[in-house]
């Protein structure tokens, strides 16, 4: 395997709803940040690759425009997934793996604000059965959270536990949308959103974008004092047909966390991207995340949720803590589909 | 129904559906972003806005807020000509459903003066045999009282009357 690291990443901050730019206005400072902590020059970059849905915004071929802010011409080799820039990220690395490239700038933007979330959300469903119900996303959500509790799993002031710890951390995260100390007594004074979640136990609706840069071998040496080295990453999916999973599990979140190599040392960080706090839970089992690793210490996505953008924050937040050295090694994850249905794991190391 | 009638339904219809109409309807509410916000002003005012890129001056209409070059925000604004050439078009003969022109018609890529992006846009009050790369033509706006911020404060462009344009002009927008 080919040495592969994160020399940087930038994010937006995240809002609620950003009235003032487009996409291409959200994205072009993220890019321009990314690019220049690198230390490389725009020329030098030989893939970019980034992650967005046209469902966010409703124009097709919308990731086309956002070119727009990162320089396209002369041409460049360029790609772009229909998912979170996580997995965009995944396909820079593998092209980095060829030896094509020495270097790629990986980014991902979502103006989540534009339309109904809970419901476009929904379009990603099984097509005939599913989607034709429009079940929203929450709604789904609150039957796997249902499930983990009846089964024994958690329990609805646990869940307003790690809402608490996420806002917490966020604290410090200058970027974060929901930030602060929060008495779980009040959390669970809430009313339901949709039994048995309350507020809390969603990830908000945010807009934002974010950009990494990965560099091969050497150079990310010469680049940065403590390049953050990816050290395994494997993405895995679940059946579309969630009625046929057992909700209280992830066996994909499990395989690509065995795949990528997360058990074989103690993990210093791990940035989970779960949008629901039942699913920081259920993952922290599945990841096989012990004591003594900080969980979120971002505040995660309970503190911000710029779709197809969130799952490559957790990858920039966790690479951010190699960087300052505050960990030597760490996983990061990242989610897609309803329930958990497709997970990511990405472990990175100082050295 | 009784199980065995139930199940007899449900065996006739998986041989018989072939498939389904599954409508979708989903409601945005856009945010034009800085730099198209004075350009959808300006067409309400009657004008074309566009912005320059500060290091290799080309100017972008409609602007998006940064070069596609250079990946450098694009701030200055400026106003454009409603006079242009034709790059490039398309005659459509075909009829199709919410067509609001009569066919054929002519859809134009058209250059404007001072602009450095051909956009699209229909040109009328031309035969379309007659519609011809290098054609100058210059915009029809919709009365004053009828204006928004929308492009389609400009009805159409029709020919202008000019002599047409060479090639040379504009042959780097010809793609």
């Amino acid at each position: 395997m080919r040495d592969v690291a994160i020399v940087s990443f930038s994010q937006s901050r995240h809002v609620r709803r950003d009235q003032q730019r487009n996409e291409v206005e959200i994205v072009m400072p993220v890019v321009a940040d990314a690019v220049e902590k690198s230390g490389l020059q725009r020329s030098e970059i030989g893939f970019t690759c980034s992650g967005s849905t046209d469902y966010l915004v409703g124009v097709p071929f919308s990731f086309v425009m956002a070119l727009d802010g990162v320089g396209a011409w002369p041409p460049i080799d360029e790609s772009h997934v229909e998912m979170d820039g996580a997995w965009a990220l995944y396909e820079a690395w593998i092209r980095l793996q060829t030896g094509e490239i020495d270097s790629a700038l990986v980014y991902a933007f979502g103006k989540s604000s534009q339309g109904d979330l809970p419901a476009i959300m929904s379009r990603q469903l099984e097509p005939y059965t599913t989607a034709t119900l429009w079940p929203d996303a929450i709604s789904i959500a609150a039957l796997q959270a249902r499930v983990l509790i009846e089964g024994g799993h958690t329990s609805e002031r646990a869940m307003a536990e790690i809402a608490a710890r996420d806002r917490a951390n966020a604290k410090d995260n200058p970027n974060a949308q929901v930030t602060g100390d929060f008495e779980v007594d009040t959390l669970l004074a809430e009313p339901y959103l949709a039994d048995p979640l309350r507020k809390h136990d969603c990830s908000p609706i945010s807009d934002g974008a974010a950009a990494v840069v990965l560099v091969a071998g050497e150079r990310a040496r010469e680049l940065t004092d403590r390049p953050a080295w990816i050290r395994g990453i494997d993405h895995r999916i679940d059946s579309i047909n969630f009625g046929a999973r057992d909700l209280t599990r992830s066996p994909s979140a499990a395989l690509a966390a065995e795949r990528a190599g997360a058990g074989v040392d103690k993990l210093d960080v791990a940035e989970i991207y779960a949008p629901f706090t039942h699913q920081s839970a259920l993952l922290e089992r599945e990841l096989g995340i012990g004591n003594g690793t900080r969980i979120n210490p971002s505040g995660g996505a309970l503190a911000a949720n710029p779709m197809m953008a969130a799952g490559l924050v957790r990858l920039g937040e966790a690479a951010t803590a190699i960087h300052k050295g505050s960990a030597d090694r760490a996983l990061a994850h990242a989610t897609s589909g309803p329930c958990l249905q497709q997970n990511l794991v990405c472990v990175l190391e100082g050295e | 129904m009784s199980e065995e009638a139930s199940e007899e339904a449900s065996k006739e219809a998986s041989n018989t559906i072939t498939e389904i109409i599954a409508p979708c309807r989903l409601d945005y509410t856009i945010a034009a972003g800085e730099a198209q916000r004075p350009f959808l002003r300006g067409l309400a005012g009657g004008k074309i806005m566009g912005q320059r890129c500060p290091r290799c001056s080309k100017v972008y209409m409609p602007p998006r807020g940064s070069c596609p070059t250079c990946a450098i925000p694009t701030q200055e604004e400026i106003e454009i000509s409603d006079h242009g050439t034709i790059t490039t078009f398309c005659i459509v003969n075909l009829q199709f459903y919410g067509q609001a022109v009569e066919v054929p018609y002519a859809c134009c890529s058209i250059l404007l003066d001072g602009s450095d992006l051909p956009f699209f846009h229909l040109v009328q009050e031309v035969a379309a045999d007659q519609v011809r790369m290098g054609l100058r033509v210059k915009a029809v706006w919709a009365p004053e009282e009828e204006r928004k911020p929308s492009v389609e404060s400009v009805r159409y462009f029709k020919p202008s009357g000019e002599e047409d344009a060479p090639y040379d002009s504009y042959k780097e927008f010809v793609s």
